[in-house]
This record gives structure tokens, sequence and C-alpha cells, in this order.
């Protein structure tokens, strides 16, 4: 004991070392000296990340991103690459945490160097590497529709924002007369913020919502949930539900008697590959809203599905979030093509207006937003467990994220 | 009084030791990058010693440490998001996801940094001594105490997802700006977090080697092996217990505090069930008993973690699994007791001491 008082002043030292060295870092609000990482696109590959959750809750869904993302890689190699550089793909595991999101995001954009990455599925994962993506002035691809209400300079948002998904959803329920609705959701941010949007446009529509109620991430138990909903005899429900709880809640919902005929439920979160693991029986002629199906039609969607098939195997469906990731890295070809550079800034700056011809029909980025047109697709599963549409928005619908063209939406964002 | 000077003496050589690696080798080895992902490391390498005192010395095994990290954690994230916000403005995330028209009242003192720093430590302290008091009094220990600590976790994480208006939610907190008015974007700012996490992990294992040399390390360890001979004796196990879980909580706190500018994020997925038990893997891999052990395992964990999930993205899991199942099979005192398993083939025994997980180590002769 008597020599440890000298040892506590030793523990000091380091202290002491550090209040000295920090003196030399710079403020908040500094001009920035930091200019970002910076893709190293000296040889003749020039590297991607992509990354996803390959392990996990999430990875179900996730692989399938990462899978035609690959198949978007193959493609454009095959056919020359891009800048005549091929790509090389680095692949990272996200597993399903979105703090591990984070320090891949880092590992990719640093240590490796990459001129873009593509992935990401859930909200929080998105959060999670923004800042990281802002920091590093690099650039990210995000595939997923998603609640909108966020813009950030270094994120190009390839899947649906609200105003090309839910608010078409709801503008079809309206059309066919449903004056209420009843919201089952996952409790995470984007069945949240999706039902704060619903809740306002019903508001100014005349619609009612008869309830509102979510299930933890992963949960089974539908029992009182289902019973609520019955006993509220809502014309329809909206559910943003995510994964597993699904398969409880739609087979609770047609051993309750409820069936698409009674109360149809319009999904967001339901594509051709959560069908299948539902079970079509549970799901005929139930809705969906997103902007691809695999019944898409269309030569480009023909050739992408084909492909798919040939490389992944001839049960494997095409989704929505496949077809935007698929289309993300086309669309990053075409505009570090038009910049002629894979330099970060110069490629934001040619991105607007750059389209591709997508398996989902034209997409153009609005170089504005960082966001692309899309075009809303209301669809209904079959008993072959595939979708068909059942209505189209007619034109690709402009990007609207904090939805500032809607009047009852002021006061959301 | 021969052995006690000697132990001293190691104990400085291996302080000295460790804080040249973390200091002079590490900063001058490791990119950037490498060197962020060590000041996580470090950080859950001051949960894991806190569980080290709590479960190696004390018997308590806290199956809820995410709690008081994730208590730490968010007192600083909220003081770090109010610093961004300015003075008088609400948070980014809050303008987004609640309907508030103003700062709820229980956000508000955490703008001070003079109540959000030490609240940080103290808030995690509080909650372990108001639960550890009620639950220790009462006698609950063994599988109904790790129980009621995994309950809290979940609890927590729960609760914290349910309030996305006023906490995030899931996404958490995320995307700070500044640390106390240094750019966190500055890597030389980073090196500085660094720096500081170093050092307090430093400071802690000097406290936490204080208390296990103390009369009450000796105590606590006596607690852990037969409580009721304790009572006998005239001490009331309850408190020696308290002390343990409440530094303990204390520890977590600060990492929690120092993980949010070390990686930048706070969320419930950090201070769940999983993270929770993790904690107590690192600890148990790398031996709970030991003062260092807890500290190589964690950050030993952590470090495969990101290696291996680099190689094989989807195996490792499995394989922490299995390192758990093989050292609590095979090595109950962990990597710590490798040497000293070693040193014991190797020199047949005349020595009597104990080489129980656990030395129960003689009074230190003070002059």
């Amino acid at each position: 004991m008597l020599d440890f008082r000298g040892r506590w002043k030793a523990a000091l030292l380091p202290l002491a070392a550090v209040v000295a060295l920090s003196a030399c870092g710079s403020k908040t609000g500094e001009n920035e000296s930091s200019t970002g990482a910076v893709a190293d696109t000296s040889g003749d590959t020039v590297k991607v990340g992509l990354l996803n959750s390959l392990s996990g809750t999430m990875a179900i869904s996730e692989v399938t991103v990462r899978d035609s993302i690959r198949l978007a890689v193959d493609e454009i190699n095959a056919a020359g690459g891009v800048l005549g550089k091929k790509i090389e793909p680095i692949s990272e595991d996200g597993a399903s945490d979105w703090p591990t999101f984070a320090e891949k995001a880092e590992k990719l954009i640093r240590e490796d160097k990459v001129a873009a990455v593509f992935g990401c599925w859930t909200s929080a994962s998105r959060k999670a590497v923004k800042p990281v993506f802002e920091e590093n002035k690099a650039l990210l691809f995000y595939p997923v529709q998603y609640e909108g209400l966020e813009q950030s300079p270094y994120i190009f948002y390839t899947g649906a924002t609200t105003n090309q998904q839910i608010v078409p959803g709801l503008d079809y329920l309206k059309a066919q007369g449903k004056t209420s609705v009843y919201l089952v959701g996952s409790d995470y941010v984007f069945p949240r913020t999706a039902n704060k949007i619903i809740k306002a446009y019903a508001q100014a529509n005349g619609m009612t919502v008869l309830g509102e109620d979510y299930a933890p991430l992963g949960s089974t138990e539908f029992g009182t949930i289902v019973n609520k909903v019955k006993a509220s005899k809502a014309s329809a429900v909206f559910n943003t539900l995510n994964g597993d709880s699904n398969v409880a809640f739609f087979k609770e919902y047609k051993s309750a008697g409820l069936t698409a005929a009674s109360m149809p439920v319009v999904s967001v979160s339901i594509a051709e590959e959560e069908v299948k693991s539902i079970g079509t029986q549970y799901l005929d002629g139930q809705l969906t809203a997103w902007n691809y199906y695999q019944t898409t039609p269309g030569a480009a969607n023909e050739k992408f599905v084909k492909a798919y098939k040939a490389k992944y195997g001839q049960d494997k469906p095409t989704s929505d979030p496949m077809e935007a990731a698929y289309v993300s890295v086309y669309l990053w070809k075409a505009m570090v093509e038009k910049a002629q550079s894979f330099d970060v800034a110069a490629v934001r700056s040619a991105s607007d207006g750059v389209t591709f011809e997508a398996p989902e029909g034209l997409v153009t980025i609005d170089g504005a937003t960082q966001h692309i047109y899309k075009t809303a697709r209301i669809g209904k599963v079959g008993s072959d467990g595939l979708i068909t549409e059942v209505w189209n928005s007619g034109q690709p619908v402009k990007p609207d994220p904090y939805l500032k063209g809607y009047p009852w939406a002021t006061g959301l964002s | 009084m021969k052995t006690g000077m000697r132990l001293s003496w190691r104990a400085g050589l291996g302080f000295a030791v460790g804080a040249a690696v973390l200091f002079a080798v590490a900063p001058v080895a490791l990119s950037d990058f490498r060197l962020s992902l060590l000041a996580k490391y470090l950080c859950l390498a001051m949960v894991a010693v806190g569980i080290g005192l709590a479960w190696g010395r004390g018997g308590l095994l806290t199956l809820g440490q995410g709690v008081f990290f994730g208590l730490g954690g968010y007192a600083m994230a909220m003081h770090m998001k109010l610093a961004d916000a300015g003075p008088g403005e609400m948070p980014d995330f809050m303008q987004l996801y609640g309907q508030l028209d103003a700062l709820p009242w229980w956000w508000r003192p955490f703008a001070n940094p003079a109540f959000a720093l030490p609240a940080t430590v103290l808030l995690p302290m509080l909650v372990a001594f108001l639960l550890g008091s009620l639950v220790f009094r009462r006698r609950v220990r063994g599988a109904y105490f790790a129980i009621l600590s995994q309950a809290l976790a979940a609890a927590m994480a729960i609760l914290l997802i349910g309030q996305q208006g006023t906490t995030g939610g899931t996404n958490g907190l995320t995307d700070f700006q500044g640390f106390f008015g240094y750019d966190l974007d500055d890597p030389v700012n980073q090196r500085m977090v660094y720096f500081i996490v170093a050092g307090v992990l430093l400071l802690l294992l000097a406290l936490c080697r204080q208390l296990m040399q103390s009369r009450y390390g000796e105590l606590l360890v006596a607690v852990r092996d037969s409580e009721e001979r304790v009572r006998f004796l005239g001490y009331d196990p309850a408190n020696v217990k308290l002390v343990a879980y409440v530094t303990a909580a204390g520890m977590a706190g600060l990492a929690g505090a120092l993980f949010v500018p070390a990686v930048g994020i706070i969320n419930p997925a950090l201070i769940g069930i999983v993270p929770s038990i993790e904690f107590v893997i690192g600890v148990a891999v790398g031996g709970r008993a030991s003062l260092l052990g807890p500290v190589l395992g964690a950050v030993a964990v952590a470090w495969a973690r990101t290696t291996l999930s680099e190689e094989f993205p989807a195996a490792w899991t499995y394989l922490q699994g299995l390192l758990f199942v093989l050292v609590v099979a095979f090595l109950p005192g962990g990597l710590a007791s490798v040497a000293r398993l070693v040193r014991r083939r190797r020199r047949p025994p005349p020595d009597p001491a104990p080489v129980s997980p656990a030395p129960v180590l003689t009074q230190e002769v003070t002059a």
C-alpha cells in the first residue's frame, strides 16, 4: 500500500500528456482542413464497397441486395468496366448491428479507399453511417424505400421516399373508397415516421385512423393486435411490419377470419422474397406498395430477371430493393462517365438529370435531392406468389423527401 | 513484507509497459482508423474491468452491464447533441421524429457540462445503488441476480426504442459534430479522444488494483467464497457486494461516456441483452478474477470480432460461442491463467499457494 501513492502520480502522467496534446486539434466551426478520404483509383481497377448484413436478423433480406449489386458489377465488368477500369467489389458484413455498419463503412473508405459504397437496409444503419460518409466526403448509394425527411449530400437514395410509395398507397385506398385505416408496424423509426405521415394525410383527406399498434422487431405475438384490428372494423389496414413479424401477423389475421376482400392490408415491406417466406395462402389478394415487381413489363426487366435467375438459381425471385440496388450501380457508372472522373465532388455535380433505362422503367436522378424519379406501383399478391400491378402513377414521380409539395404535411419536418 | 513489495514492483512495471504500449507504440504502429477501433475496444475493456471486480472477485454475475454503459453513453450523447444544436435549440432528430415544441425537461440539465459529465458516472452508480440495495438486502443471489440484471437490460432497450421522439428510438443518438468544442472530424482530435480513453483505462486499472489489494478486496473475495461465514464474522455482505456492484456500474458508465466520442454512436443495440452478455464473454475468456485478464479478454474478443468478420463474415458468431464454451470447459481461469498453468507444469508443486482462479492475496504489510 505504501508505494501505491506514487503509482497514482504515475497514472496522472498520461492524463497530463493528453492535456498537452489536446491543444493541437481544430475547434468546431473552424475552417475544415480535411478534404476527406481520397479514393484510390490509380490502378487499373476501381474499388467499390458492398456494405450489407451477411449475418443476423437482416441477412435474409440484405444478402439478396448484395447479390444483385454483384450482378450489376459483373455485367459492367463484362462490358468493359467504368472509364476503362474494372470494378473490384469489396464486401463487408454489417451484421445487423448499426455501430458495426459505421465501423465497416469507415474501414471501406479509409483502409480500402473505395470510390463508392453500395448498401445498408434499415434506416437505423443508414443513420449510423451517415456521419461517416459526411465526415470523409465519400459516397453511399442506399437502395431501400425509407421514411423520407433526409437529404445528405453524400448519399444517393435509389429507393422510394414517402411520396413515391406511402402517399400513392394512401391515394389508392382513398380512390377505392376506404375511409378508415388501422396502422400496424414494427417498433422502430420507419414505421413510426411513416405512421406520422399517414395520420397527417388521413386528417387532411377525411380518413379516420382507428388505431395504431407497434410490435417489437422480430415479435411473433399478434393475437391482441389482430383482435383490436378486427374489433375496430376499419376498412383497411396499413402494415409497416418488418421481417418475420409478418409471418405471424398474417397467420393470425387469416385465422381471425379477416380476408383481403373484407379488410385489405396494404404492406410496404413485403416484396417477392418475403411473400415466399410468409406463404402465399396467407397473402392471397393482399396489397403492396412498391416501385417495381418481378412482373413489371419491359425488356430491361426481362433481361434483369433472366440474368439474376441464371446467376443465383431459377427459384430466386427479384424484388424492389434488389432492383434499386442493381440500378444504383448503373447510375453511379453513368454519373462517373458523365463527370469523366471518380472524384466525389465531380460525380455529385454531374448527377442531375442522369438517366438509366431500369427494370422498373426510366429513372432519372434529381440532383437537388439526390433521390430518383420513380414510378409508384400498387400490386396485388397472386396465388402463385408473384405480385401483379393493379395501379401505377403513369409516369415517374418527382422525389419530395420533405413532402414540401403537400400542404397537409407542413409541420411534419 | 517481501511478497508485498515484489508484487507492487511488478505491478508498477506492468503499468509502465501498458502505458508505453498504449501511448507510444499503438499511435505509431496503427493507422488512424485502427487507432479509433482500439479506442472502441479500450472502452469495452473499461466495462470489463468493472465486471472483473463484481463477478470475478465478488461473484456477482451481472448480465446487465449494458444498462450502466447505456446510461453513461446516453448522458454524454445528450450533452453532445445539445452542444451541437446550440443554446435554446432542439437536437436535429427531435425536430424530425418528436412532435415537441420544447426540449423535454429531463433533457435540459444535460446542456450544462458541469451536470452532464458527473452524471455519466453518478447516474449509473445511483441506479446500481438503488437496485443493489433492494436486491442484496433481500439476499437475492446467483442465477436470480443474473436474471434480474438481464431483465433490466432488456427493459431499458425496449424503453429507449419506444420513446423515439425523445431518445432517437432504434437509431439512437448519432451524428455528433464536436466534443467540448473540438471538431470530431479532425483526425488530431480523434487521436486526442484515444489518448483520453487510454489514460482513463489506466486510471481505472490502478483504482481496481487498489480495491483488490485492500482489506475490502479480501472481504469481497470472502463474501464470494462463503457469504454466511462473513456474516458470522460480523460484516454485512450486502454492503460489501453493493460497493463492488456500484463501482462496476460507475466504470461501465464512464466507458459508455467515452464510447460516444470515440465511436460516434450510442443506441439500444449497444445496451440490450446481447451486448451485455458479450461483455461477460470477454471477461470470462480473459480470466475474470485477475486484474488484467478482463481487459485483455475484452480487447482480444473485440479485435477478433473485427478481423474475423472482415475475413469470414458469417462465421464469427459461431467462433465466439465456441471460444466461450472451450474457455469455460477447459480453462475456467481464462487466458490469464495460462501462464500460471504452464509454470505449474514446469515446476512440480513445492509451492502450496492456492491455484484457484482467484488467488486470495495475503494482506500486504504496510509500513
